[in-house]
């Protein structure tokens, strides 16, 4: 008797695609503002190259856990995470991690566009100087790269040394997400980044969103549930500073396992 | 199924409205094959008519649970909500069938008022029943969001299939016995066909309910008795 078929059993299925590698974990991870408990206890793992959503109603501290990702929050006085979030496995709150090594690894992009007043060339090429030292033929091509994954260079190949508030809304969010693509981090932190831009923006971006995953772990902050639904593999649902539910995007938007998960995105409390 | 209202009433109203319609469409396919059934025994021509002309009230209301479904989707529902709509649709397409099998019978019943009564409506009229019921207890586990009496429904249909089954062989020997019995025991074997449709679409309503409740397609196989496809005398 050839009992080597139930041992094939046990292993797992080859034809099935691996689960991705995890680029970032929450362990334990909390927030306060002050006294304020802003976030609590989360556990999380934001899987490589892909587009995890966050979601919550306002002041469930989706963006809070967005912003302790790049520590941005240390800043400011009497901010205080405490836990760990492991970005490739090494803790980005430990304060001997380099603050300068989270900045060229972690990109963050806002709801308002923020382009500064100077030329398209200079937004994306500031960021640059600030961590490398390239020949102006080098910088050439980084920046024109930069736009290019930007889907936005050929609007503005032509204009490089105008102004970059000359641009439209939905170009200037493109320009802030070519500055932050500039510096080849790793991750890329969107905290609502259509929210000010009308629909055919937002399905630039969107669009731009499925390309950059090709090369970027992304975490996406959305109030839009379409939106979520549309551009993430995964999404995780926030309430009160509190993780309920994180799984696949499909299962949580057609099937979630939490009743509060379903009464908020089916609309039903806010 | 939930028990929280949305922050946007008109769509509880919505969902309601179009609730409503599957349920009155419902009522309708069990009147309509109930009558059938009757217009079978009693000989009525008049009463046939008037079931088939009742089948466009049920197509009519299958138009509006459609339109009243792309404006609910145009709200971008999730979830729950998602699966209320595709899962009415989807029952709304059932029941229109059940309709239009009932209103074949009552047309098919004129024809064989041509012929002289035969003895052996009976097992029909068993098997009519029992389809009847099928399709009214799967719209009650519909309605209750009961995934335990669709469950019943479903297996239940085997029993349907073994007694269309039994009629089947029964009118291939009346046929085989006199040559003149075959018009009217060919509209019997499509009738009683229509039946053993009727309770498949009633499974299929039944796998739907099971799929608006648990979000998931799957439920235990199911026992199918149905021979008369590989069956001969």
């Amino acid at each position: 008797m050839n009992d080597a078929h139930l041992a094939v059993a046990s292993v797992r299925d080859a034809s099935l695609p691996l689960p991705p590698p995890v680029k970032i974990a929450a362990r334990d991870l909390n927030f306060w503002y002050d006294k304020f408990h802003a976030v609590k206890h989360i556990n999380l793992e934001v899987p490589e190259k892909r587009v995890t959503a966050l979601i919550g109603p306002s002041g469930c501290g989706k963006s809070t856990l967005l912003r302790v990702f790049n520590r941005i929050y240390a800043l400011y006085p009497k901010l205080e995470a405490k836990g760990e979030v492991l970005l490739d496995g090494e803790n980005i709150l430990d304060p001997k991690y380099p603050m300068n090594r989270l900045r060229s690894k972690v990109g963050m992009v806002f709801q308002k566009p923020v382009p500064f007043p100077m030329t398209i060339f200079e937004n994306v090429a500031y960021g640059i100087r600030h961590h490398e030292k390239l020949s102006k033929a080098e910088m050439d091509v980084r920046v024109e790269q930069a736009l290019r994954q930007a889907a936005l260079w050929d609007e503005v190949k032509d204009k490089l040394k105008t102004s970059g508030l000359g641009l439209s809304g939905g170009q200037q969010q493109r320009l802030c997400i070519a500055r932050a693509v500039a510096l080849k981090p790793d991750v890329l932190l969107l905290d609502e980044p259509t929210s000010a831009l009308d629909p055919i923006s937002t399905s630039r971006i969107e669009q731009l969103v499925e390309e950059l995953k090709q090369e970027f772990t992304i975490m996406i902050v959305t109030h839009n549930m379409q939106q979520a639904a549309r551009v993430s593999d995964y999404t995780a649902f926030m309430y009160l500073g509190d993780l309920i539910e994180h799984g696949a995007t499909e299962q949580i938007f057609s099937n979630p396992s939490k009743q509060q998960t379903e009464d908020y995105i089916t609309g039903r409390f806010g | 199924m939930n028990e929280h209202n949305h922050i946007v009433k008109s769509y509880d109203n919505e969902q309601q409205a179009l609730l409503d319609e599957l349920i009155r469409m419902g009522q309708m396919s069990v009147a309509q094959l109930e009558a059938a059934l009757d217009v079978v025994e009693r000989r009525d021509d008049k009463a046939a008519e008037r079931v088939i002309a009742n089948d466009e009230a049920i197509d009519a209301l299958e138009q509006q649970v459609n339109h009243d479904v792309i404006r609910l989707i145009r709200r971008g529902p999730m979830a729950g909500d998602l699966r209320v709509i595709l899962a009415a649709l989807r029952v709304a397409s059932d029941i229109e069938r059940i309709g239009d099998l009932a209103a074949n019978i009552a047309k098919r019943s004129m024809a064989l008022n041509l012929s002289p009564p035969l003895p052996h409506t009976r097992g029909l009229d068993a098997l009519g029943r029992m389809a009847a019921r099928q399709v009214r207890d799967v719209l009650e586990a519909y309605v209750n969001r009961d995934g335990e009496a669709a469950l019943r429904v479903r297996a239940s249909d085997a029993e349907l299939d073994t007694l269309y089954t039994g009629l089947f062989r029964e009118l291939l020997t009346y046929m085989m016995e006199d040559a003149r019995a075959i018009t009217p025991c060919t509209h019997l074997l499509f009738m009683a066909k229509n039946l053993e449709r009727i309770g498949d679409h009633a499974t299929n309503i039944a796998e739907n309910v099971w799929f608006l409740i648990h979000g998931e397609e799957l439920m235990p196989p199911r026992d199918k008795r149905d021979d008369s496809s590989t069956t001969v005398v």
